[in-house]
């Protein structure tokens, strides 16, 4: 599991370098081909012994929602545009690292004391928000600071309560760390790995990549949604922390493959891997442009239920990457017999 | 231990409301280095005494709040998610997607939850989420939270100090430890001087909430003079000059209701004295800060409040600039030192 | 359990508003003068009874004021306009009946409005059947106040009927008097004035006597009907231990003590983190040089109204945490 170095790691959607190297260097002399395509992708290979015949690629993004630079104010203060689907929310009282130098900054509020009456329930825009990293004014900032430089959310990887995982991030580098783990595993397969670029603003790099791999069979590995409360009644709840890992039945992008869909969840029934289904039509991930690349391909979505995703911090369930990690690798096992 | 080392202690530590003898121990060593005696009152100001030479003829209060805004638990659900309330001022749009340090029988993490956005409406988008919507995954279910967790526990943001550009510093709770630091600052300065006036340097309890700390310690003293060192509120775009001061140039010396005219002159003269910059910053009425309880103990205490310019006050990434702070100790210590004998009458009289 | 629903059914039908406490006092003063070494009424009317001690000095508090309605009007057809005295709710006074000092008894109404949310106090009146201005003016006078009047109930659960706050704090205060076995603790029962008002009473009565503890007595919210706010409170759940409320973050060492004694003699308790609200200790603590507080909080459905409602366990609960608390060595 790399998920430490993984998720401190700075990875804003087109900006996914810090990662990809980390990875590439992580793959040294487990695999057989690496390669960096024209739009980042990392693609590596992984041939088994004794090759059959169907081509096998999994996928997970290497990036991440965040912010971008986009003007310095007189004062020193950066204003910036949000980076894939980020919920204006939770911005506000957040520390952020601002470039490739990892620039420490803030991101502050009006003081409570001078607001007006019931001011606090208006949602502050993406304009009304600036990061502070203690410049005097615009030049001083400039000296540290350009347009165009990427900002992540400054979060610390950490393991809270009972076996959980606490990180900026996960979605998707929980997908990165599993196929990760898969490609260094002795496991004699071949498996194409495609991890790709600028998922979270428009599943960019997921085509190219299929275009390029041809798979017959993909899977497509995601941190996603989870949600639970006292008040909500089950169906209202997509996924559910340390239940197993998640088997898509449509999103936005995908209806997944029936047949592949219940192959999966015989071969957890089989090896007593707990599952569960993602609950839910909403959202979308690198599926949708992976099972229509070329002729297509029969897809399947496999994700670690993820909470707070969208957010400066993320949780998953240690068991649940467990289980996703066993769940691929058996699924792995399977496509090799031919069983599919 | 020098003033940004003894900042990054106070700031990382947690003391809410109601809870400040967590940082007992941090501010009794500190202080305890540069003044006579010290003592914790019953209801938990920390009253450090330095001695002048006049025997106790005039005393001067130099009080810092130490207390921070915070969180309490209010029931753990059968999911065992926390569910909270806040203690003092806190605007609920700043605490969303928050790391939280949950302070039971031991100290355990959390994060601050709601839903995702996906699961909602655009519309949902515009419009904040109330407290009461939000929960505390700490990431146990309800029995191993509740070994650990009970309902009136304290919480404050997990958020460590960091160093900004120029000087500057980021953090939690420098509401008013940034005070507290300029205080410690302050003796270390005074005891390179002769003073005549007994210094009671306090760190306050529950300023955020009822200020009962600067109540009952100024009862307790009985200065001739007392002096609040809290926090202003630093300028950035969304505010106008008339409440606000800017960052790096001195400590605002307050102007309205809570302050003793006549003193406020020499303190603005002692800073001439010593090229120490300050600010102006205004508030007609009572000013929320310790001075307002001061003012009104026994038969009256002459106040003066010096602010610290703090961006984003109550918010977990308060910005400050510790040359602000080294200016404000360094006032306090030259006023302080320059009170002299049978001065303190014509320096009151209206 | 021994139960003195009698007493409590007493204390909740003495009329005592804000600033008006005189009958109330003289009952209670009458209920525990034989137990106490020395009861006095000091200036703003609290009424302070001691058991003397040569140990720490506690000053336990009970308000025994009411919230109610003062009158401010009286119009030509004898209709009686009126402001409110403490937290009165237009919603809850809506066709009640309330009472005046002398027994005089109204019913409150209210002139025709559109969106029942928009009613106000002042668009409401008090009629006490009188035929015109003069007749009423020979019961009534500006200035006068009245209280609710409606029935006590109770069954072998709780007790329902108005002013339980804070008179059922009072009936643990007294009960706990009664009980108190030997101890060196020097002990102030305080039932005190004005508090709906701010707190008033237990200002001076704190002062006159410079307590090394306060404890006040006094109801609290709950949180266990249908839809209700989340709050950790529920009836038959214990004595409450208040952590907070608007007015005050209880001492530590004082709310640990209530915790500790309570685990150790089994007395069922809960934690009471209120959002809202205060009550004396509010006022105590911050006296002189500080005096560390606490509250024992008697959970109460409906505070305000003329249905609050409370468990007998709880109350009996209160009085056994409270007597526990005031014999310990401190």
């Amino acid at each position: 599991m790399f998920l430490k170095e993984l998720t401190e790691a700075s990875g804003v959607s087109g900006n996914e370098k810090e990662v990809r190297d980390f990875i590439k260097e992580a793959l040294e002399g487990y695999v057989d081909e690496i390669k960096v395509d024209r739009i980042g992708n990392l693609i590596v290979h992984k041939k088994a012994s004794n090759p059959s015949g169907k081509t096998l690629m999994i996928a997970a993004h290497m990036d991440e929602i965040g912010l971008l630079v986009k003007d310095i104010d007189s004062s020193g203060l950066i204003k910036f545009i949000p980076v894939g689907g980020v919920d204006k929310r939770i911005l506000v009282s957040k520390a952020v690292t601002v470039g490739d130098k990892k620039l420490p900054g803030v991101i502050g509020a009006k003081p409570i004391h001078l607001q007006k009456k019931n001011e606090w329930s208006k949602v502050l825009d993406i304009d009304d928000l600036y990061i502070d990293i203690g410049a005097s004014s615009k030049e001083d900032a400039e000296k540290h600071v350009s347009i165009g430089d990427y900002v992540a959310f400054d979060t610390e990887y950490d393991e809270i309560g009972d076996g959980i995982i606490k990180a900026k991030a996960l979605d998707d580098r929980v997908g990165c760390s599993i196929l990760l783990d898969i490609l260094r595993s002795d496991i004699d397969a071949d498996i194409y790995g495609a991890f790709t670029v600028m998922e979270e603003v428009g599943l960019v790099g997921a085509g190219p990549a299929a275009y390029q791999i041809k798979p017959d069979v993909a899977i497509v590995l995601e941190g996603t949604i989870c949600f639970e409360t006292d008040e909500l009644d089950s169906h209202q709840m997509p996924t559910k922390l340390g239940e197993g890992p998640a088997i898509s039945l449509i999103d936005r992008t995908t209806v997944y493959n029936r047949d592949l869909r219940d192959e999966i969840v015989s071969i957890a029934e089989a090896n007593n891997i707990p599952y569960q289904y993602r609950k839910t039509a909403m959202g979308g991930n690198d599926s949708g442009k992976i099972h229509i690349s070329g002729t297509g391909c029969a897809t399947a979505g496999i994700s670690v239920p993820t909470r707070y995703i969208h957010s400066p911090l993320s949780v998953i369930s240690r068991a649940d990457y467990y289980n996703t990690y066993r769940l691929v690798l058996s699924l792995i096992e399977e496509l090799k017999k031919g069983a599919i | 231990m020098n003033t940004k080392e003894f900042l990054e202690l106070l700031s990382n530590g947690n003391g809410v409301s109601g809870f400040e003898f967590n940082l007992k121990e941090t501010i009794m060593d500190a202080f305890s280095q540069y003044t006579d005696s010290i003592t914790v009152d019953k209801l938990g100001n920390i009253i450090a005494h330095k001695k002048g030479t006049g025997n106790g003829a005039v005393k001067i209060l130099m009080a810092a709040h130490m207390d921070e805004i915070g969180f309490m638990v209010k029931d753990i659900d059968k999911k065992g998610f926390i569910h909270f309330t806040n203690i003092g001022g806190i605007d609920p749009r700043t605490i969303l997607a928050q790391e939280v340090m949950i302070h039971g029988n031991k100290d355990i993490k959390g994060v601050i939850g709601s839903k995702p956005p996906h699961l909602q409406e655009e519309s949902e988008q515009e419009v904040s989420i109330k407290m009461e919507d939000m929960i505390i995954d700490t990431g146990f279910d309800k029995d191993r939270v509740s070994e650990v967790v009970s309902i009136g526990d304290s919480i404050t943001v997990d958020r460590k100090m960091k160093s900004l550009l120029n000087n500057r510093v980021t953090g939690k709770a420098m509401d008013d430890r940034a005070g507290v630091a300029a205080l410690y600052e302050t003796m270390l300065e005074m005891s390179k001087m002769n003073h005549y006036a007994d210094i009671y340097f306090v760190a306050t309890i529950q300023e955020e909430v009822t200020m009962a700390g600067a109540l009952t310690a100024t009862y307790g003293v009985d200065p001739d003079i007392g002096i609040a060192v809290d926090v202003g509120f630093g300028k950035t775009p969304e505010l106008n000059n008339s409440n606000s001061i800017e960052m790096g140039k001195g400590p605002g010396v307050l102007l309205g209701g809570n302050i003793h005219p006549g003193l406020r002159k020499r303190l603005v003269s002692v800073a001439g004295d010593y090229n120490i910059s300050v600010q102006t910053n205004v508030w007609p009425g009572p000013s929320g800060t310790d001075a307002r309880a001061m003012q009104i103990t026994r038969d009256g205490v002459p106040a003066l409040v010096l602010s610290i310019p703090l961006r984003y006050m109550h918010t977990s990434v308060e910005v400050l600039d510790l040359n602000d702070v080294s200016q404000t100790a360094k006032l306090l210590a030259f006023f302080g030192s320059s009170i002299l004998e049978n001065e303190l009458e014509g320096l009151l009289c209206f | 359990m021994d139960f003195n629903v009698d007493l409590l059914h007493k204390l909740v039908s003495v009329y005592g508003p804000s600033g008006d406490e005189s009958l109330i006092s003289a009952t209670i003063r009458q209920e525990i003068s034989e137990y106490v070494d020395e009861i006095n009424t000091d200036a703003l009317g609290n009424l302070i009874a001691r058991k003397k001690g040569s140990g720490k000095k506690i000053m336990v508090s009970a308000h025994m004021d009411q919230i109610g309605f003062i009158v401010t009007d009286v119009d030509k057809e004898g209709f009686l306009r009126f402001g409110n005295v403490g937290g009165i709710s237009p919603d809850i006074s809506l066709s009640q009946k309330v009472i005046f000092k002398n027994g005089t008894v109204g019913a409150i109404f209210s002139e025709p409005i559109e969106k029942s949310s928009e009613r106000k106090l002042e668009n409401m009146y008090i009629d006490i059947g009188a035929k015109n201005k003069e007749e009423a003016e020979k019961l009534v006078n500006l200035g006068d106040m009245c209280i609710y009047y409606s029935p006590f109930a109770n069954n072998d659960n709780v007790i329902f009927t108005p002013y339980l706050d804070d008179r059922a704090g009072c009936f643990v205060a007294i009960e706990a008097l009664k009980r108190l076995s030997d101890t060196d603790n020097d002990i102030y029962f305080v039932f005190s004035v004005q508090e709906e008002v701010g707190l008033r009473g237990a200002r001076t009565a704190a002062y006159g006597i410079e307590p090394d503890y306060g404890i006040a007595v006094d109801v609290t919210a709950h949180g266990d009907t249908p839809k209700a706010k989340r709050f950790a409170i529920g009836l038959h759940k214990g004595a409450a231990i208040k952590v907070k409320d608007n007015s005050i973050i209880t001492h530590p060492s004082v709310r640990n003590a209530l915790i500790e004694i309570a685990k150790e003699r089994d007395i069922p308790y809960q934690l009471e983190v209120l959002e809202f609200g205060g009550t004396d200790s509010g006022a105590i603590h911050v006296t002189k040089a500080g005096v560390p507080s606490g509250v024992i909080s008697i959970p109460t459905r409906y505070v305000h109204s003329t249905v609050e409602m409370a468990s007998k366990e709880d109350i009996e609960n209160s009085i056994t945490l409270l007597v526990a608390y005031l014999t310990m060595k401190h």
